[in-house]
């Protein structure tokens, strides 16, 4: 049921872990549907995503989903990370079942959160 | 890649004698039963020499055995028939809030057409309380039905004490048993029961068959209509290959039942034995009223469908209750029956057993499921926030 890609992101995840200090947390999902997203951003003062972590609790889609996107954004602008939306996310993994599109696929909801969150720290500042 | 199939609760593999019973009636004797010709007298011939087959099986008449397609066809025609024929008597219906979706569904289904419908809560176990049954009974109930042995969790109900309650007080009583033949005793009369539901394709026969027993005497509305098939409880030319399957099956599946049983049972305790070594593992279900091919464990801060992709990626045939392998956007009824919270619920993993597993096998599912839950918990995000508290 899914995509040669989503299983190879699922066995072999990018950029699993957290970031101390991160510069922005994101987090979407919750347990009630299984799927718990969580990314971590570190950005420098060009504005660029320098280093980018995920910990998800999920299933195959919500782990494929995350560490894809973590790959999409790594060393991207904060307003090109903006653009990727979930459906690009689904689209970067050769698709995903049905099912998947609206439970699982969270990913650049929580990365768009994390940014969320950056922004809101340096308003603070 | 060696594969080892740990989902006999789904399906099961036909036995090799099965095959071979239900192979000639697929192009050499291919009449249909109801044609009065040479053609149709052989295979009429074989029909019900498996009906009688199926009936010794279960300690039934043979005319108290109706072919169907299968569970969900045998449930709901008892359920939607005695619910239908009694309303004259009565408008309530007791079930139970573990029971396959079949019955459930069917129950909620007559509740939308205005019958009364009380759904019984289970225990931690996943147990009906005999007297929760009692306490429910009123003078308009006309029927309960209570599965014999739960798919999920492995719970073997009560049933023959519900049955005996309902027999004294005139109430119909269906037990779906689905899972239990060939692995728990199975008599009709033992069980008290009116109805009773079988599937074959749970105990190596083929799929797209099964039984209803219909105690004789028990009324049952009709709602599909055709030819007299089935004394026209079930209308419709019947599946003849998948009959003669079945009536081989239920033979196959009576002899040696404790054997099988206790062998299959030593190797389930050895299994659940091994999981729970794993921290934070629970056991679902009850410890020792269970299934003898039942585990189901819930493994802390890890989601179901990641396991099953996991565990396939080894070779290994699983299942689990979480949302994304149940088919909708909630986990398990049954397991949020029982008192699972969601987290729990979503890390379900049912491995259940069969005649065809062995030692070895149990040996390397416990061999590599500490890799993969630690692999599932480096990369959880509750698993992360809950070391840190």
């Amino acid at each position: 049921m899914y995509t040669g890609k989503v299983m190879e992101h699922f066995t072999n995840p990018r950029n699993v872990g957290e970031i101390e200090n991160a510069d922005g947390v994101g987090e979407v999902g919750n347990m009630k549907c299984g799927d718990i997203m969580r990314i971590y951003i570190k950005v420098n003062d060009q504005d660029v995503i320098e280093d980018v972590k995920f910990r998800t609790f999920g299933c195959g889609a919500a782990i494929a989903t995350s560490s894809v996107v973590t790959e999409m954004v790594k060393g991207k602008k904060l307003d090109e990370a903006l653009e990727i939306t979930n459906k690009k996310v689904a689209e970067e993994l050769g698709g995903l079942p049905e099912n998947k599109m609206h439970c699982s696929n969270l990913a650049a909801d929580a990365l768009h959160k994390a940014i969320e969150d950056l922004k809101n720290k340096r308003n603070k500042e | 890649m060696k594969k080892i199939y740990l989902d006999h609760g789904a399906t099961t593999q036909a036995n090799p004698d099965v095959l071979e019973a239900m192979l000639p009636y697929f192009s050499e004797f291919y009449g249909n039963p109801s044609s009065i010709h040479s053609f149709g007298r052989e295979t009429k011939k074989a029909l019900e020499e498996a009906r009688e087959k199926v009936a010794a099986g279960i300690g039934a008449e043979p005319r108290e055995i109706i072919f169907t397609s299968g569970g969900t066809e045998s449930d709901n025609i008892a359920i939607r028939g005695a619910a239908r024929a009694l309303q004259k008597k009565g408008n309530h219906l007791i079930t139970s809030s573990v029971e396959h979706h079949a019955v459930l569904d069917a129950c909620l289904a007559l509740k939308e057409e205005g019958y009364e419908l009380t759904v019984l809560p289970v225990d931690e176990y996943g147990m009906v309380s005999v007297k929760d049954v009692e306490a429910a009974i009123t003078n308009k109930t006309i029927l309960i039905s209570i599965m014999m042995a739960n798919n999920e969790v492995g719970t073997v109900m009560p049933v023959a004490e519900i049955g005996k309650m309902a027999r004294e007080r005139g109430i119909t009583f269906h037990t779906d048993a689905v899972q239990a033949i060939g692995l728990l005793p199975l008599n009709v009369n033992d069980l008290y029961c009116d109805l009773l539901s079988l599937s074959a394709h749970k105990f190596y026969g083929p799929k797209g068959v099964g039984i209803l027993y219909v105690r004789k005497g028990t009324k049952l509305d009709v709602f599909n209509f055709g030819g007299a098939q089935e004394r026209k409880m079930r209308p419709g030319t019947e599946n003849v290959p998948g009959i003669i399957g079945m009536g081989k099956a239920v033979e196959v599946a009576v002899a040696d039942r404790e054997k099988r049983s206790a062998r299959i049972s030593s190797l389930r305790d050895k299994l659940i034995q091994g999981l729970l070594k794993i921290e934070d593992t629970r056991l679902n279900g009850h410890p020792e009223q269970r299934l003898p091919g039942n585990v189901n464990v819930s493994v802390k801060y890890v989601e179901g469908e990641s396991m099953i992709l996991s565990l396939d990626l080894k070779g290994i045939a699983a299942s689990s209750g979480s949302a994304c392998t149940s088919g909708s956007l909630d986990p398990s009824h049954v397991l949020i029956a029982m008192g699972l919270d969601h987290q729990l619920a979503h890390g379900s993993l049912r491995m259940t057993l069969g005649t065809d597993n062995t030692e070895e096998e149990i040996d390397y599912v416990l061999a590599v499921m500490p890799e993969i839950v630690a692999r599932l918990r480096s990369m959880s995000s509750v698993y992360a926030s809950s070391k840190k508290e």
